[in-house]
């Protein structure tokens, strides 16, 4: 009965969500007051009943009905409370689910929090949030309903995928569908302005706290992905430029470029089109990489849903929101004129450089992930690109984007760079060289090209971070939460920067085979095979190793990795023993048993990689700073867009 | 008002793409294109992987079967496979001839070094050509050559002991490849 109320309640939604998009853009076409306000109140609606439908499901789980085919597929009577109500999301019909609601979400917060904007605008707004939670709403109505029922049930269900069950992978899918899914806001935002052919940058400042928002959570689920990857997968690869995990980035570098440039577009109201087309971009790379992910047309490990059925659907969805803003974007974009002159040492021209670097990395990887689509297409072959491709691309613009970072980030406003500023910088750009060189050849002995740009870069951009943080909190200026946001995000960089340059440079990696009893060493640490024993969980069984690991004499600490056999068969999952440290990761995996007592394992000595996802963290962090920077909620401004010409100087 | 061309950019990018989609949708992943089987071996001869100086080629085995099997230090699968690799090399019945495909040449030197060397010979395919020829699309993949040079069997993926069994004896006890 419930998974029928949850049917129910998503037809309902299905319903609300065509009057909230008809209500809204026709409502502001005919100014009719009493329209407009029922489209905000099918908003709500159309949430309330999406959180039942979900809830409905999640209660199936709870309840391990197994007669609801999606329940059965993805869970046991075996499964954990806690995985029990994370495989909700767990496959496709799920996730679409989780996708629905999380849209709904976000249109009731935009409803909530625009009444300052002028009717008819957010009445648009309401509409194409609308238009995109039909087209969702369908798509899980007419090919993946998650409440099909399974008759006869089945006595017991076949488990969640146990790559899935973690912690870290069951709160991934929520964060990072927050991110993708939010930046519906900015596109719905950019959509409503393009129709309304709006010519003044107001638009910018109400997008922009919305656009931090979602960029924040797509950071952290990023990061959570990226860390789960290093633990889980038994490789100890922190990002494999797998479609999937592009699938996630390529938004992210778009919304990054984004927050940037609107930055620019409410400041100064320059990059009007370009601020558009970008907030097109960052939604349109969202569905993309739904589609990518969801259709089977690219294959990768972590697409564990594939039926070309549901391809065309998303295929035919993704052509009507994306064509559709970007012909308006054709239709109305050449009328936006900004004409607004600027140094070249102006912060205009770094968020310009920012901008195009940006674009060019994002371009670079979507063509690296779709190239073997195309070579597909035409005939000459599957082929894949690797890794080596995605490093290079990645590589060469991100070294002069830290480059410029540094400089722009304390570069005025149409002036240049003041004389006393460029002294200081000079100052912290000779100290952070000075000090790569000599952390690298000290600290390892070695002194590549490469590390030592990579720790210059890195330091550069937290000491420039560390300045403009002392001068602010010197100076008169003040510290709004944009600027303290600002800082904190582009130290996280520097961070991320210095753990990925010391992962990759001085990392070391050894497969070795090892009997109880026997030891290897690598980077000064042994590491003693002590004991291998079985052990039981819930619903698996699996072995574990003791491996000592000491320095010199003296126990540093003892890993415990593990091989787990799920009940519900498939291949064995690996759980590596880690020892985590400021400075280094000691990491052990277990391979496989390679008979008389002997087993392959996996060290790995991986310096300062937690800097990667503290890093991540604070980028996120310091995006939600600058998110709830009071400027944006003064209401009554907002709606004046006279403010645009005003010179700003908090940043 | 004259249309700015440069506006409708983005649009014709995007609706070039779908196009691609479209003839991407119709292409099923799953299934096993192997348009070479039956055909000839493309020929390749490259630099070897431990001595630049050294070329090993499709020539190499010309007359007897052989395997070719395509492989990167930062492929999951090639990994996953390298115990059977070894083991089929051990059965002694034929020569593997690995191809190491858009790696790092000492990366690739350490792996062996490692893991143990199944193979032969070792192709050095930096760029990924001689690759594309045999219409590789992922690592790891494994072609069986018959004595004419024709390709008798592919792998795409891990290969396991049973896919050995199943898959490619038959065709070594058929064509009499034994020794």
């Amino acid at each position: 009965m419930i998974p029928e109320i949850g049917h129910f309640a998503l037809i309902l939604a299905l319903l609300l969500a065509i009057s909230q998009a008809f209500f809204g853009l026709a409502g502001a076409a005919r100014r009719h007051a009493g329209w407009m306000a029922a489209g905000r109140s099918a908003v709500v609606g159309q949430f309330v009943f999406t959180a039942l439908a979900f809830g409905a499901l999640t209660y199936a789980f709870v309840q391990k009905d197994f007669s609801v085919l999606y329940v059965a597929t993805n869970s046991n009577s075996e499964l954990p409370l806690f995985y029990r109500v994370a495989a909700t999301w767990g496959g496709h019909e799920g996730s679409l689910l989780l996708w629905a609601l999380s849209l709904a979400g976000w249109s009731v917060a935009v409803t909530a929090l625009s009444a300052s904007l002028d009717a008819p605008f957010r009445a648009r707004v309401i509409g194409i949030l609308g238009l995109i939670s039909i087209g969702f709403l369908l798509f899980m109505l007419t090919t993946s309903n998650p409440f099909d029922r399974l008759v006869p049930a089945a006595a017991d269900g076949n488990d969640l995928n146990p790559l899935l069950q973690d912690f870290a992978l069951a709160v991934h899918p929520p964060i990072l569908y927050l991110g993708y899914v939010g930046f519906a806001v900015a596109f719905a935002f950019a959509c409503a302005t393009l129709l309304e052919g709006r010519l003044d940058a107001a638009w910018a400042k109400w997008t922009r706290p919305w656009t931090l928002a979602a960029w924040m959570f797509l950071t952290v689920g990023i990061a959570l992905g990226s860390w789960w990857a290093y633990y889980e997968l038994g490789w100890g690869g922190w990002w494999f430029w797998d479609p999937v995990e592009n699938a996630s980035f390529m938004p992210w570098l778009a919304g990054t470029a984004l927050i940037h440039s609107l930055a620019v577009t409410e400041k100064r109201g320059l990059f009007k089109s370009w601020t558009l087309l970008l907030a097109v971009t960052a939604f349109s790379l969202s569905l993309l990489g739904t589609f990518l992910v969801r259709s089977g047309v690219l294959i990768s490990v972590h697409a564990f849903a594939t039926d070309p059925a549901r391809g065309i659907f998303i295929l035919g969805f993704l052509t009507a929101v994306i064509g559709g803003a970007l012909v308006l974007y054709a239709w109305r974009a050449p009328g936006l004129k900004s004409a607004a002159g600027f140094e070249i040492t102006s912060r205009e021209s770094f968020l310009l450089f920012n901008n195009a670097l940006l674009v060019a990395a994002l371009g670079l990887i979507l063509l690296g992930t779709l190239y073997p689509l195309f070579m597909d297409a035409l005939e000459l072959g599957k082929i894949s690109v690797g890794p080596p491709y995605f490093e290079l691309v990645f590589l060469v613009p991100m070294l002069p984007l830290l480059a410029l970072l540094g400089v722009g980030m304390h570069a005025a406003w149409k002036r240049g760079l003041l004389q006393s500023k460029r002294r200081r910088l000079m100052a912290v750009a000779g100290a952070s060289l000075a000090l790569a060189v000599v952390v690298g050849a000290a600290a390892y002995g070695a002194l590549r090209p490469l590390t030592t740009i990579g720790l210059a870069l890195a330091l550069w951009v937290m000491g420039a971070s560390l300045l403009e943080l002392v001068q602010r909190l010197r100076g008169r200026q003040g510290l709004p939460g944009a600027v303290l946001g600002m800082v904190i995000a582009h130290f996280g960089l520097g961070l991320a920067t210095l753990g990925v340059t010391g992962v990759q440079s001085f990392k070391i990696e050894k497969d070795v085979a090892l009997g109880v009893g026997d030891a290897a060493t690598i980077a000064g640490y042994e590491f003693r095979l002590a004991a291998m024993r079985d052990v039981r969980g819930p619903n698996y069984i699996g072995v574990e190793a003791d491996v000592l690991v000491s320095r010199d004499g003296r126990a540093v600490t003892t890993l415990k990795p593990q091989k787990r056999l799920y009940n519900s068969g498939g291949n064995p999952m690996t759980e590596a023993g880690i020892e985590v440290g400021a400075a280094r990761d000691l990491f052990a995996a277990l391979g496989d048993d390679l008979g008389q007592g002997r087993w392959s394992l996996r060290l790995q000595y991986k310096p300062l990689i937690r800097y990667i996802w503290l890093g991540a963290l604070l980028i996120a962090l310091g995006g939600g700073i600058a998110a709830l920077d009071r400027r944006y909620r003064r209401r009554a401004e907002a709606s004046e867009p006279a403010m645009v010409a005003t010179a700003d100087a908090s940043g | 008002m004259k249309l700015p061309l440069r506006f409708l950019l983005p649009a014709v990018a995007f609706a070039a793409l779908v196009g691609f989609f479209i003839v991407g949708l119709q292409k099923d992943p799953g299934e096993i294109r192997s348009p070479l089987i039956g055909k000839p071996a493309p020929a390749f001869s490259l630099e070897s992987l431990g001595d630049p100086a050294w070329r090993v080629g499709s020539a190499d085995f010309a007359g007897r079967p052989w395997l070719l099997n395509v492989w990167a230090t930062w492929c999951g699968g090639c990994r996953e496979e390298h115990q059977t690799l070894l083991a089929i090399a051990r059965e002694n019945r034929l020569p593997m001839m690995g191809l190491n495909w858009r790696d790092d040449r000492n990366l690739a030197l350490r792996w062996l070094e490692q893991l143990g060397n199944p193979y032969v010979a070792v192709a050095y395919d930096p760029e990924g050509r001689t690759a594309i020829d045999w219409g590789v699309y992922g690592a790891p993949e494994t072609f069986l050559i018959g004595a004419d040079g024709r390709v008798l069997q592919k792998q795409i993926g891990p290969i396991t002991p049973e896919i050995w069994q199943r898959d490619f004896v038959p065709h070594l006890q058929a064509a009499g490849g034994e020794g």
